[in-house]
């Protein structure tokens, strides 16, 4: 029998991106015994990779902000799916969370007299995100970090958790193995928190880390947890098109903010093409207003390339389907036009976006003060996940919580950019919060020793195979194609049928995959065992995208273009039955609090 | 497409053992030496050992030596290595091998957590903010652009050739000390730790460190030498020294 060892943890924190790392400082401040298991290297989580921003009305730059018209922003950019009451919650709370980083030590850029400044994005009225250049996400990682590691927290690195392990539907803890040596560990805790980001990498262009297999989510429903909105996945407007190899890595947003536009191979702005009904009031008609928005001027509206991410996205496609695209299958996104409008514009450029520049100077060969970048949609965050309790951020699992992109609800149909940071920070402290009371007051059930054997005894299973089974990087290359093509941005009932099947036959070929080698840091093992949960989170995915027969924010069906009132106040959710099989239901969402409808017609 | 060989290193992690490994793959354009490494992986090697994350030169973590240079193989173009010739990757020579690739970087976890954490002066205003000038963080910005990548603790002759981990913090350590330091809210004071765990003194400014790093930080200039200067200030000045005896 194979061996293992154990570890008791009043709180386990599983993931130390930004979620994972705030959940874990608050539980730790309060008092209760907390292990985070990470599964890269601490700080290298996928939110180094943040680029713009995060958002918060502190109204440092416009003082007509406010945290109503945060709400307000995100309700429509959500199309209204949104749990409202964390949307309420997000916009109340995330100006502390910003001005907390900056007493543990985050250096964000200023404004002339000295305060956090903001800059524009798309879907939200005023400059509204706090940012230092565009590496946002690094400066907020390493700053948790960095208070993170006085904590008194005990940090597992290089750790993948295999299974959560429950007891009559309540948590006990979770199951994993270290890269470095391939050996078994039991975490038994009374509460457990999954933090582990997104799912980009089931899909084959995709802005995400190695990281994001949406193994959480996967993690979560096994245990018995409800999932909602898993149709909705965020399709970035920009990534990179070229050269092949970083194909789908993000441009951001900010290059847009700071005054880049979009333009098709004649030349045309094509964004001024098609601007949505419900954002008509507030898009600037012309390119002299756009421009003189991007400049701060409080009385221009903004340009239509700063519509949300899923109506920028589809446009792109537009372009790129009806012939009008640049050589790569992109379309021209140009920054470096701001020269007939600044004179400085080279070094205004490298000032306020390094990275962008770096990044295409050193892997496309292109200068981007000099030349347009060629940019298409890519893969970049899904909104649904692990549905929660909005105030504690609870599953429906006993003792289990869930934060930042794997938890579902913030963003409804679509998120806004900006978005997602203030998410992790305001509802990883709530995870951590709420977990530590819940530790104080329950105990744990011990974890069933038949349980751990059986998990062990799969988890090794792919070794008996050794020579003769099926080659898991390729096993997870087909479904990366398959997802690209079929579940896509734009979608429809008989590729989405069609997807289903390849991910019945994936699941057989799963059973049959092997490896070689030992345990040791073996990345055909680590894959293997990776493989199910990224199965499990691509069907869930096209399930729910099957049910739901209406186009709405980053779920495209062309087959059914318009929205529809029915969908309109449903949510699709997911959940294992009984006999192991994936359980559809449409649930109603809950009538909105009329204090908060108001505020949202005073906004229209 | 062209065939390019590469010479990999593989051990399992034990002392002495370890040889280079021939493996030939396609090369199309564009392509980096992760994304070689990656197919090799897939079509010959599945048990490869190799980290990496994000594969956008932002989280620092697939450094190694390609042709006997520290550098991050996902910001490595194909392109740039020398035609006709064999491409060779190594491990991080400054810490211990895990396996093939990868290796033993937690000395810098276990240093970090060892320098004093930041420690800011009461807030500016009521509501509990500070104010700070754009002019005052350029250059802690600077320093805060590190992503921990460690090539500079792989390059520097301190570590890399004494092994000196547990007396010298490195560079690394230096330029985060150097971001605690210079930020302007900061009121800690670690020039003594500087002076003696951190052992300063033995960096003697051949700015390799400079050179390897992958975010262009001016280590040596912007972070050591003000550091040094502020060392030997408060500990090492004559007219200082001969009013402290009169303290």
């Amino acid at each position: 029998m194979e061996g293992y060892t154990t570890v008791k943890h009043d709180v386990l924190v599983i993931g130390s991106g930004g979620a994972g790392l705030r959940a874990a400082i608050e539980a730790s401040a309060l008092g209760v015994s907390v292990g985070m298991v990470c599964r890269s290297l601490l700080g290298k989580a996928h939110t180094v990779m943040a680029e713009g921003g995060v958002a918060a009305a502190l109204a440092n730059v416009d003082d007509r902000d406010s945290w109503k018209v945060h709400f307000a922003d995100t309700m429509r950019g959500g199309q209204y799916l949104n749990n409202w009451r964390m949307a309420e919650i997000h916009a109340k709370e995330s100006p502390d969370r910003v001005k907390e980083l900056e007493a543990w030590g985050a250096v964000f850029d200023r404004t002339d007299d000295g305060r956090i400044l903001q800059r524009n994005f798309g879907g939200h009225r005023y400059p509204r995100l706090a940012h230092v250049g565009d590496r946002t996400g690094l400066e907020m990682i390493r700053t948790l970090q960095d208070h993170g590691i006085h904590q008194g927290i005990e940090i597992y690195q290089e750790f993948t958790i295999i299974r959560l392990l429950t007891y009559s539907g309540k948590i006990t803890g979770a199951i994993g193995y270290d890269r470095e040596k391939g050996l078994f560990k039991v975490f038994e805790s009374k509460a457990v928190i999954i933090a582990t980001g997104g799912m980009g990498r089931i899909y084959k262009i995709s802005s995400n880390s190695w990281d994001c297999t949406g193994g959480g989510i996967s993690l979560a429903y096994h245990a018995g947890a409800e999932l909602i909105d898993m149709e909705f996945v965020q399709f970035h407007p920009t990534g990179m098109v070229w050269p092949p190899s970083v194909r789908g890595l993000l441009i951001t947003e900010g290059v847009r903010g700071e005054g880049g536009v979009l333009r098709n191979n004649k030349g045309r702005r094509f964004m001024f093409d098609d601007i949505p009904e419900n954002y008509k009031n507030q898009t600037s008609m012309d390119e002299e207003e756009g421009w003189r928005y991007t400049q701060g001027d409080k009385n221009a509206r903004r340009p239509p390339e700063l519509l949300t991410r899923d109506h920028v996205a589809r446009c792109i496609m537009r372009e790129i389907r009806e012939g009008r695209g640049s050589p790569h299958g992109g379309v021209f996104l140009d920054i470096a036009w701001i020269k007939e409008k600044i004179s400085n514009a080279p070094e205004h450029i490298r000032k306020k976006l390094p990275s962008m520049y770096h990044q295409f100077k050193e892997l496309a060969g292109v200068d981007i003060t000099k030349e347009p970048m060629e940019v298409g949609p890519t893969t970049h965050y899904i909104m649904g996940g692990v549905k929660v309790n909005a105030d504690t951020q609870m599953t429906s699992v006993s003792g289990l919580f869930a934060a930042g992109e794997c938890a579902a609800g913030l963003h409804g149909a679509n998120r806004l950019g900006g978005n997602s940071l203030s998410d992790l920070l305001v509802f990883g402290k709530r995870a951590g919060e709420f977990a530590a009371k819940y530790a104080k007051e329950n105990t744990i059930p011990s974890a069933s020793v038949d349980q751990i054997q059986r998990i062990i005894e799969e988890s090794l299973a792919p070794f008996n195979r050794s020579g003769s089974g099926q080659n898991a990087f390729q096993i997870q290359s087909q479904m990366q194609d398959f997802m690209q093509e079929l579940v896509g941005i734009v979608r429809n009932e008989k590729d989405l049928n069609a997807a289903l099947d390849k991910i019945e036959a994936l699941k057989k070929q799963v059973e049959q995959v092997s490896c070689d080698g030992n345990r040791g840091y073996n990345p055909g093992w680590h894959t293997a065992i990776e493989l199910p949960h990224m199965v499990t989170v691509a069907e869930a995915i096209t399930r729910a995208a099957i049910d739901r027969k209406e186009s709405r924010g980053g779920h495209f069906r062309e087959d059914f273009p318009d929205k529809s009132e029915e969908f309109g106040n449903v949510n699709i959710s997911i959940k294992k039955d009984a006999a192991g099989n994936m359980k559809m239901e449409r649930v109603q969402k809950e009538k909105m609090r009329e204090d908060l409808k108001q505020i949202i017609e005073e906004m229209k | 497409m062209t065939k390019v060989t590469f010479k990999i290193w593989r051990s399992n992690g034990s002392p002495g053992d370890g040889k280079f490994q021939d493996y030939e793959t396609d090369i199309t354009e564009g392509m980096v030496v992760l994304d070689a490494v990656h197919q090799i992986q897939a079509e010959s090697a599945s048990d490869l050992a190799v980290r990496w994350n994000c594969k956008a030169g932002k989280c620092g973590s697939c450094s190694a030596e390609i042709n006997g240079r520290p550098r991050l193989m996902c910001m490595t173009r194909m392109g740039d290595m020398p035609e006709g010739k064999p491409v060779m990757i190594q491990p991080m020579k400054s810490f211990p091998v895990i396996r093939d690739l990868v290796t033993d970087v937690s000395v810098n976890f276990r240093t970090k957590k060892k320098i004093k954490k930041f420690k800011p002066r009461p807030p500016d205003a009521p509501d509990g903010t500070w104010r700070m000038a754009q002019s005052d963080i350029d250059r802690v910005q600077e320093f805060r652009k590190c992503i921990e990548c460690f090539l500079c603790q792989d390059v520097c002759h301190v570590l890399r050739e004494h092994n000196l981990h547990e007396e010298f913090v490195g560079p690394r350590h230096l330029v985060y000390t150097a971001a605690l330091e210079m930020h302007p809210l900061d009121v800690e004071d670690r020039r003594g730790d500087l002076k003696d765990e951190g052992g300063i003194g033995f960096c003697n400014i051949t700015k390799c460190c400079t050179t390897v790093c992958p975010e262009n930080i001016t280590i040596t200039d912007n972070a050591i030498i003000p550091l040094k200067e502020r060392v030997v200030d408060k500990y090492y000045d004559p007219i200082m020294r001969f009013f402290r005896i009169f303290k």
